[in-house]
């Protein structure tokens, strides 16, 4: 019987993991970081399964005015700080622009009225907190995927990076700006829209005026907002701590489908 | 539980083959993962330690499970609400005590999560990764059930087994705590199958179903699971209960391994191996 060795080490090793786990000493296995290499796998393998199983265009669902939540709950920054968005909010953005550069043949810089005049896309979705909660709102924008086509992507375009007005924690080296990053299977999807209506309202600040992202196949913190600038680069890792957004810096997955 | 192949006659006991070795493996990485996403599962729980019924469901709407803090003057107590029934619940539920035995505001405590602080994003790290091994662990375990006819033969109750007046005599034993001898031993009594055929076949692929309810991504994939759990926050509350029932089976399950012979079934559960006690000797 030549599995007993392999099958007795494997189960003083299950046992032995287990009475790590159980011994307080949790706490010191969960922040090793071997440990942690690994746990991270599993973020690679979620989303190479769920884009296996996903068609390219398959839609979130929608749903119908009347279940949407009686109040949309606003997370994350509710005001971003600073005398220049004060300002915008004061002047109803009459003068923000969003700037759409990086690996682009031509890049834009659009004001909300230019936004307002291109085609728009009307949703009824649901916003997946990561701790747990939804909330349905009905969004109104411009497809993410048209204005990228108009500014023609460069070959080497890999994702669409989100340069966002509030600073989420105050910090020294910048890396406290909200930032987030999608692909641009996401970025191209037709229900990805840069929403500036919720619930027929123009976006109300705590929930990202004049302009956030909804890319509704994924968690609520990859829906920017505020944003200003979408840079479309072919890498992330130089950005910030390099992980792709302000929450994936702060030990989030990147792929947020669950 | 293989056939019985009877392997020595010491006196009274034969010993038996009871569990083949797939099934031996699987449970015992179903062990480790099951508690792991259960102490995982309580982190990321406690980062909205509210549970809602429905599509949507953040704080302006009316919970069904509620296990938060409420100041108290200079303090707080934990209170945990189940739709209208409000239990004081300080030191265990909403409120407990951290690292520094200051009296903190958490759903549950630091002991029942993993890491025992909150931190969401390592709690999900850990629930993610070990779901993967449980699922693939799982699957494994259902190819062989059906393949080498483990569920047919050892798991579904024979005919003799699910007469009335027979499932009655079992509940009586099981009350007395009498458990079978001899030849009956042998195999698995109809309350036992019966419950481990709900566990293999309803509540653990219903962990994995109503999880993946949860995920944004999942539900563009197969958005019939909306409808069959009636929307994301449902599934949400039905992963939490169906969790707690699963507690509760482990509760019984260890109990019953304890009162009938621990000894004995950890043996089998680990060589294979399990005694059989004959009522009379047999020489």
């Amino acid at each position: 019987m030549t599995m007993i060795l392999p099958r007795r080490r494997f189960l003083t090793g299950l046992a032995a993991s287990a009475a790590t786990v159980s011994l307080g000493g949790c706490d010191q296995v969960v922040q090793n970081d071997s440990v942690r290499r690994v746990l991270r796998t599993a973020e690679r393998l979620t989303m190479t399964t769920q884009r296996a199983l996903l068609s390219q265009d398959a839609l979130a669902r929608e749903f119908s005015e009347a279940d949407i939540s009686p109040v949309f709950r606003a997370n994350g920054t509710s005001m971003p700080t600073g005398e220049a968005y004060a300002e915008l909010v004061d002047t109803q953005f009459r003068n923000w622009r969003l700037v759409i550069d990086g690996l682009v043949a031509k890049p834009l810089s659009l004001s909300l009225a230019d936004l307002k005049a291109l085609p728009a896309r009307t949703q009824i979705t649901r916003h997946d907190c990561v701790e747990g909660w939804s909330a349905i709102g009905k969004w109104a924008g411009v497809p993410l995927g048209l204005l990228l086509q108009s500014a023609g992507l460069a070959p080497n375009a890999r994702y669409a990076l989100f340069h966002c007005a509030d600073e989420m924690e105050k910090t020294s080296d910048g890396s406290g700006q909200y930032y987030e990053s999608i692909d641009l299977i996401d970025a191209l999807h037709p229900q990805t829209i840069l929403a500036y209506r919720l619930n027929g309202q123009d976006l109300p600040v705590a929930n990202g005026a004049p302009l956030r992202l909804r890319v509704e196949r994924q968690l609520g913190y990859k829906q920017a907002k505020y944003i200003t600038r979408i840079e479309v680069i072919d890498s992330f890792a130089t950005r910030a701590r390099g992980k792709g957004g302000y929450w994936e810096d702060r030990g989030y997955e990147w792929y947020a489908g669950i | 539980m293989n056939a019985p192949e009877t392997l020595a006659v010491p006196q009274k006991a034969v010993l038996v083959k009871r569990h083949s070795i797939a099934v031996r493996l699987t449970h015992w990485i179903n062990v480790l993962c099951l508690t792991l996403l259960l102490l995982s599962g309580l982190q990321i729980f406690n980062a909205h330690p509210q549970l809602y019924w429905g599509q949507y469901g953040a704080d302006n709407d009316p919970s069904f499970i509620d296990i938060s803090a409420v100041e108290s003057g200079d303090t707080i107590r934990g209170v945990t609400r189940i739709g209208t029934l409000q239990l004081p619940t300080t030191g265990v539920l909403g409120a407990s005590k951290d690292a520094d035995g200051e009296l903190t505001a958490r759903g549950f405590p630091s002991w029942l999560t993993l890491p025992s602080y909150q931190d969401l994003a390592t709690g999900r790290r850990w629930h993610f990764f070990f779901a993967w091994l449980f699922v693939l662990n799982g699957l494994a375990y259902l190819l062989y059930g059906f393949a080498a006819g483990h569920f047919r033969r050892d798991l579904l109750p024979s005919r003799d087994q699910i007469r009335p007046s027979h499932l009655l005599q079992e509940v009586r034993d099981h009350a007395r705590l009498r458990f079978p001898r001899g030849d009956e031993a042998r195999r698995y009594n109809a309350l036992q199958k019966i419950t481990y055929l709900v566990v293999i076949f309803v509540l653990l692929p219903g962990m994995v179903a109503t999880g993946l309810t949860m995920s944004p991504g999942f539900d563009a994939i197969a958005p019939w699971l909306l409808d069959l759990f009636g929307g994301r926050q449902s599934a949400r509350t039905i992963h939490f209960l169906t969790a707690s029932a699963l507690v509760l089976f482990v509760v019984v399950h260890v109990t019953m391994v304890i009162a009938s012979g621990p000894w004995n079934n950890m043996r089998s559960m680990i060589s294979g191996r399990y005694a059989i006690r004959t009522k009379e000797p047999r020489s």
